[in-house]
């Protein structure tokens, strides 16, 4: 059996970690290629829906990467993310997801080297995981058949 | 000219609906004037097989409330979707699974293991467990399949109107059936009885928007809660931020906080995760261990999150696999 590739989704904060990404590209630095990145305004913005739909949608993983504490460009973004982020996987966690399936990272502009260590770990991390397959559970009600309806008379 | 029909039904649900909708009083009478109510379990004695034996789409409106737990709802509401024009999902349950739907953080050898054995107040020594099919002497005796998973109304069939609520407000059923009446109806797929906006914004309480939460408290262990004042500012679970505006406030009134039964503000996909985000804003720390700590002194995130919701949230129900 092929070894399973991981997908995971990235929320990327547009003045930090997206500039970091892409310093790490430049840089022709070698990471895996299982990241799906999506570039938001800030840490702040990613909206604890983001996070769930990732899962629903086949994501195995939702990696967050900001500012550093103190660095964010709208003051405090980073740290609504932060405030977030334990409640998040405490909720995961009560549905059955490994809370290790989403992360919060911060990394600058300029750690490139940093993301690509971030990124081969965490996908390290979910391929030990495995896959999450949610689709399953949002599967619709069991067709009913002329044997199975039952109904008062 | 015969009066236009009307069907009310109810699937997995309490009965609540039921009985708020006898709550509008003298009110039901100008209903039964204007509707020839045809099917009815709560309070009139018709019977599934006259459901059978009508023309489809001969019932021009159906209240249903409750969730479909098992096959017998299932069916009964693929049948009144055969019968009827419009389909109003009536109530929490029947919008996005209502508390029957908290079901989905177990599946149904759960449930019956719980419910059958392992409850301290169940005695059955000889393991009996509900079978779909049973011989006795008289012939087969059958019970409906139960689903592993709680659905919301339109998960098994079309609906065109969605009337939150547990149970939907009075003035609001009234309103809602007085649209029907008066024919002039919104397009499909709308909210009817309620607001666009969120319970806080019909909240009388003071609100701050301060972050000053060092810890979250049960209600029950509060003695010293200021009656004015937000109740989230003050550390209790309150799901107004996050929950459709329209019951009138009613809980946070009387010093309770929100638990949610109007479900998501309009545009709002999904109620648990917002709750989430409210519930953060207000925790007063940039400390990420401080910040654990605090979140700690929350037990049951999705119960608070997903109280009325579990069958529409985003994830729907608990992993049962891997």
């Amino acid at each position: 059996m092929a070894q399973f590739e991981p997908r995971i989704v990235a929320f990327l904060c547009r003045w930090c970690s997206y500039t970091g990404a892409d310093l790490a590209g430049t840089s022709r630095l070698k990471y895996p290629p299982n990241v799906l990145p999506i570039r938001v305004m800030c840490s702040g913005r990613v909206d604890p829906t983001f996070v769930v739909n990732a899962f629903r949608k086949g994501a195995d993983g939702v990696l967050i990467c900001g500012c550093h504490p103190g660095d964010c460009h709208y003051n405090e973004g980073n740290y609504n993310m932060m405030r977030r982020f334990p409640l998040v996987r405490k909720l995961l966690a009560q549905f059955g997801v490994e809370p290790e399936r989403v992360r919060l990272e911060w990394v600058s502009a300029s750690e490139g080297d940093r993301y690509a260590e971030v990124v081969a770990e965490f996908t390290d991390e979910i391929r030990k995981l495995g896959p999450l397959e949610w689709a399953p559970m949002m599967a619709p009600p069991p067709v009913q058949t002329a044997e199975s309806v039952v109904t008062a008379k | 000219m015969s009066k236009p029909k009307l069907a009310l039904y109810w699937a997995a649900s309490c009965g609540g609906c039921e009985i708020s909708v006898l709550e509008v009083n003298e009110a039901i009478l100008d209903v039964a004037d204007f509707f020839d109510i045809v099917f009815w379990p709560v309070g009139l004695d018709f019977k599934y097989h006259h459901v059978e034996a009508m023309a489809d789409g001969e019932v021009l409106l159906c209240m249903f409330n409750g969730a479909i737990r098992n096959e017998e709802q299932q069916h009964i509401a693929k049948l009144l979707r055969r019968k009827c024009q419009v389909m109003v999902a009536h109530g929490a349950c029947a919008c996005w699974g209502g508390i029957p739907a908290l079901g989905n953080v177990a599946n149904r050898e759960e449930i019956f293991d719980r419910a059958y054995f392992t409850a301290p107040s169940v005695d059955n020594a000889e393991k009996t467990l509900p079978q779909t099919s049973t011989r006795v002497a008289e012939g087969e005796l059958k019970l409906p399949v139960f689903f592993d998973t709680v659905y919301a109304l339109d998960q098994v069939v079309p609906v065109e109107y969605y009337m939150p609520g547990c149970p939907p407000v009075v003035d609001q059923t009234v309103a809602v059936v007085q649209t029907v009446m008066s024919g002039d109806l919104p397009p499909a797929g709308s909210v009817v009885g309620a607001g666009s906006k969120t319970v806080c914004e019909e909240c009388p309480r003071e609100k701050h928007d301060e972050k000053k939460v060092k810890r979250f408290r049960r209600l029950h262990l509060c003695d010293d809660l200021d009656p004015t004042k937000c109740l989230l500012e003050q550390g209790v679970v309150c799901a107004g931020p996050a929950t459709r505006s329209g019951c009138g406030g009613k809980c946070v009134s009387v010093n309770m906080p929100c638990r949610g039964c109007y479900g998501p503000a309009a545009g709002v996909t999904d109620q648990g995760t917002k709750l989430i985000a409210a519930l953060a804003a207000v925790i007063d720390s940039t400390d990420p261990d401080e910040v654990q700590q605090i979140v700690d002194t929350i037990d049951d995130p999705l119960g608070y999150a997903y109280r009325f919701g579990m069958s529409s949230s985003s994830l729907r129900r608990v992993r049962t696999h891997g």
